[in-house]
């Protein structure tokens, strides 16, 4: 700790501590325009500068960066010299950049009103770059990526990206934009480019947030790849203000085993890929969204606060919701999605309750099955939906010759009139088929289930049995077995835990007795049997150099039976002498 | 008095012979220990000295070559008869062995060919068939009829033992001529009638030191196409390997020499027919769901029904492909 003494004032610091800090803990105002915690100070805009008196010396230094090392160094901030340098300072900058506030504000502050000096290149955009260097700093300290560079000399001075291009080594951070003092840079959406998040790119979203006002537990989470600090090792700023010091850069996925006597499977499901369809114009047309992203419009903690708009910011006047994309369509999947006519017209209520739009239902059938499903139907018609029974054919881009803002235009057959039509919208709402996780069949091996053709797991028994799997003890609920409502996947997840628990509070299982088994004296190790179980319960031993079956796992199906090329693996119940025999028997009647 | 020894050589190659001799110096205590009755391949002995002889006078016959004629039939009986032990010996008694694949086709079929419609043939003597009897100055001679099916031995008569094997492994037979000695010297008990001798009871995979990996075949090599690593299995590396459906007792002999086994040793202990058993064995393990692609690997195995069944045909459950110019006519069994 040192002494030091500014503007007569006696106070106790660490060392190095720069002048701004020691002024600051001491309660006195220094003008400060470049400086920012966030970074190295640069020094630059010199309005910081101070009178530094050490014994009979003095000097003029700049506070932000100037370290205080001796005891007893005396600082004066408004001494009349420094006065006349910082008027002198402000009237240079204000001449130049006559209409910048942040200058404008100093120069107040300073006791300048008009710069007695004439720049002939005057700067009249008030939110003008005053090339304070915070932008190039942040890029090169904090983030690490140095994007952002100084270029020329003198008057010719000006911030620039490396060949004045939009460069790829930007991790679009928007740090420049947010240490920016005047407004200079800004930030724009880019959509789906590079850095931004492209789950959800209706609005923007910050690398750490809490995923929805609904998260459980409600904290926030950091997106690794857009985080500054896991991408390139910079920045680290949320750690440096949180105060309980609760964020951890190093906490990383890890895996874990856990023994378990039996598991229930909800891998869920994904939506189709739109983009396979591209006469929909998904991804391609704006106002096009999938009914996931309508739905995210709709939170009310979404990107648009629940309000319905086009990508412009307007209200639509009308909006189509088609609905089977991908499902019912030889093309893609022939089964029904189900869940796609509820949500859909749930919908076309939001969309009458919120805005004054037309909402067209572009469906092939209505089915409204479930309780309470179809009076929800009936009300929509009396709310003025649109029906239209027909498969849309085409979305495409419509202009008005008077200017007008474009629309979309939704071509279609209407069956029920027999005639094909054309309907203007602002907004189109695709409802995506449900489809299996696309790696279902990893899953699938993994357990040793199967998937049915539509690759869903496959239950043990459509009717009898819908939660149980052919794998003892592996369950499955909700849509990785199959399309379905929040109802229906609450009933049989429900359904599985009580067989689940059904089997733990017996304690102990009976097993089918038919299994195959392996013949030590015979199995010469050939391996031929080793990839083939679908239930997994061989094994090959390697100091005996035998195969074995697991007895629990074994169902005995008899699949390494037929293969095992000595006949070492023998069915129990069914071997070939008692297979003959039966024949035998058979044939000698 | 010694006990009595006959070998004969029905429809074989010739190699069991080689074999019995390739015992070297083994051979001097056959001869000693046994007083040798019948062995025209080594000794000048009549048909008309073993039909002479008592029934059963025989203490151990064994008989190579499969029965594909109507004089490897009457022999097959009149040994049968002579004998109080015996042996199918080598594979072509035992199984049918390679002449045992002329089952594919019929007496018909292979003696156009072999007469009339092969290449090599020049052209003055094709369409000229054997006659099976003809005049000479001596007097009528006749030749043997030829069967439409190869038999085995054991289809032909009652068998007591098998040696399988083409032919089968020196080593093997001096243990078996040692046991065989050792019974009749000592009174030892007969093992029980069927007995496979000189073989193993698992695979050739068993006696095989390459290391075995979870198979999973994507194409079949012939030798050509790919040089075997000789530490991998072969089967792994897509080189048709018999080994997994094939008796071990040969000591892994063919695939120590980076060569697939081919199956000599015939269909392991519980195994009723080699060729489905290995048929069974390798769809199982052909890598690809997809029905196209699976076809296209079943392709690259050349010559399935001689690769499976190389060995066993006449002996398989099927034994020989559906007759087109009907049965043997003068076939008495």
């Amino acid at each position: 700790m040192i002494n030091v003494n500014i503007d007569g004032k006696e106070i106790q610091i660490v060392e190095e501590t720069t002048i701004v800090r020691a002024a600051e803990s001491a309660g006195i105002w220094v003008p400060t325009l470049c400086y920012s915690e966030l970074f190295e100070p640069y020094g630059v805009c010199r309005i910081c500068s101070v009178e530094v008196i050490r014994g009979k010396r003095s000097r003029i230094v700049t506070a932000c960066n100037y370290p205080l090392r001796d005891n007893g160094t005396k600082i004066l901030t408004n001494s009349p010299r420094i006065q006349t340098i910082r008027k002198m300072i402000m009237e240079l900058l204000l001449s130049r950049w006559p209409n910048v506030q942040i200058i404008k504000d100093i120069a107040e502050a300073v006791g300048v009103k008009e710069p007695r000096i004439k720049c002939l290149e005057r700067d009249e955009d008030p939110n003008a770059c005053i090339l304070c260097g915070n932008c190039v700093n942040i890029c090169k300290d904090v983030v690490k990526a140095n994007v952002l560079s100084f270029e020329n000399r003198g008057i010719k001075r000006e911030i620039s990206l490396p060949f004045d291009e939009k460069s790829d080594e930007c991790i679009v951070c928007g740090a420049c934009a947010h240490v920016c003092p005047t407004g200079h840079i800004k930030i724009k959406t880019l959509g789906y480019e590079r850095g931004a998040l492209q789950d959800w790119y209706l609005g923007p979203k910050t690398a750490i947030n809490i995923p929805t006002l609904q998260a459980v537990p409600r904290v926030p989470i950091i997106n690794e790849e857009a985080c500054i600090k896991m991408q390139t090792g910079g920045c680290g700023i949320c750690s440096t203000y949180c105060e309980p010091e609760a964020i951890n850069y190093d906490a990383k996925d890890e895996e874990v085993e856990i023994e378990v006597g039996q598991i229930l499977l909800t891998t869920g499901y994904q939506t189709i890929d739109l983009k396979q369809m591209p006469q929909y114009g998904y991804g391609r047309l704006d106002n096009v969204y999938s009914s996931l992203e309508f739905e995210h419009m709709l939170n009310s903690t979404g990107p648009t606060g629940g309000t319905i708009l086009c990508k412009d910011g307007s209200v639509p006047r009308a909006v189509g919701i088609i609905h089977c994309i991908g499902s019912r369509d030889e093309n893609f999947h022939k089964y029904c999605s189900r869940v796609c006519c509820m949500y859909a017209l749930k919908f076309a209520h939001l969309v009458k309750d919120r805005t004054p739009a037309e909402v067209y239902q572009f469906y092939i059938d209505m089915r409204a099955f479930g309780k309470g499903y179809e009076e929800f139907y009936k009300r929509l018609l009396d709310e003025g939906v649109n029906m239209i029974r027909g498969k849309v054919a085409e979305i495409s881009e419509g202009y008005l010759t008077n200017g007008e803002k474009p629309f979309l235009m939704v071509k279609c057959e209407d069956t029920l009139i027999g005639k094909f039509r054309e309907i203007p919208v602002d907004m189109v709402i695709l409802c995506p088929a449900i489809e299996p996780q696309f790696d279902a069949s990893n899953i699938k091996k993994i357990f040793s289930i199967s998937q049915s053709p539509d690759k869903f797991f496959l239950e043990r028994h459509p009717k009898l049995d819908p939660v149980s799997t052919m794998t003892d003890g592996v369950f499955i609920a909700g849509c990785a077995q199959g399309p379905k409502d929040i109802p229906d996947s609450v009933a049989q997840a429900s359904a599985a835990a009580a067989r689940i628990l059904s089997l733990i509070s017996l304690g102990e299982v009976a097993v089918d007795p038919i299994k195959a088994e392996v013949a030590d004296e015979y199995c010469s190790g050939c391996r031929i049997c080793n990839s083939l179980c679908p239930y997994t319960a061989i094994s090959f031993e390697e100091e005996k150099k035998v195969s074995f079956i697991n007895d629990m796992l074994c169902k005995g199906c008899g699949t390494c039976v037929s293969a095992c090329p000595s006949s070492a693996i023998t069915g129990k119940g069914f071997t070939d002498k008692q297979i003959l025999a039966e024949l035998e028997g058979i044939l000698s009647v | 008095m010694k006990p009595k020894l006959a070998l004969y050589w029905a429809s074989s190659c010739g190699g069991c012979e080689i074999a019995v001799v390739d015992i070297e110096l083994k051979i001097l205590d056959v001869a000693g220990f046994f007083d040798i009755v019948f062995w025209p391949c080594i000794m000048d002995f009549k048909y008309k000295d073993v039909e002479a002889m008592q029934d059963g006078d025989i203490t151990l016959c064994l008989f190579n070559g499969a029965i594909r004629t109507s004089e490897n039939e009457h022999l097959a009986k009149l040994l049968r008869a002579k004998s109080k032990v015996l042996v199918a010996f080598g594979s072509c008694a035992k199984e049918g062995c390679i002449p045992g694949l002329a089952n594919f086709y019929d007496k018909k079929t292979i003696l156009d060919y072999v007469y009339n419609d092969s290449p090599s043939l020049e052209a003055e003597s094709k369409g000229v068939y054997p006659e099976m009897r003809t005049n000479m100055p001596e007097g009528e001679i006749e030749i043997p009829e030829f069967w439409n099916t190869v038999k085995t031995l054991d289809q032909v008569v009652d068998v007591d033992y098998y040696v399988p094997g083409c032919p089968p492994q020196s080593f093997q037979i001096i243990n078996v001529i040692e046991a065989v000695i050792d019974i009749l010297k000592n009174g030892k008990p007969l093992p029980p009638k069927g007995t496979i001798l000189g073989a193993g009871d698992k695979t050739c995979c068993d006696e095989c030191p390459r290391e075995r990996k979870e198979k999973k075949i994507k194409k079949f090599y012939r030798p050509q196409e790919i040089i075997p690593d000789p530490k991998e299995c072969l089967l792994d590396q897509g080189i048709m390997c018999m080994g997994p459906a094939t008796r071990s007792g040969c000591d892994a002999l063919c695939v120590k020499a980076n060569s697939g086994c081919r199956g000599c040793y015939g269909p392991p202990p519980n195994v009723m027919d080699q060729g489905t058993k290995m048929v069974s064995a390798l769809s199982s393990v052909i890598d690809s769901t997809d029905p196209n692609e699976v076809k296209e690997i079943i392709k690259t195995i050349a010559d399935p029904l001689g690769t499976f069944y190389r060995f066993s045909l006449a002996s398989s459950l099927m034994k020989r492909v559906q007759q087109k110019n009907g049965e043997d006519k003068n076939r008495k069994f």
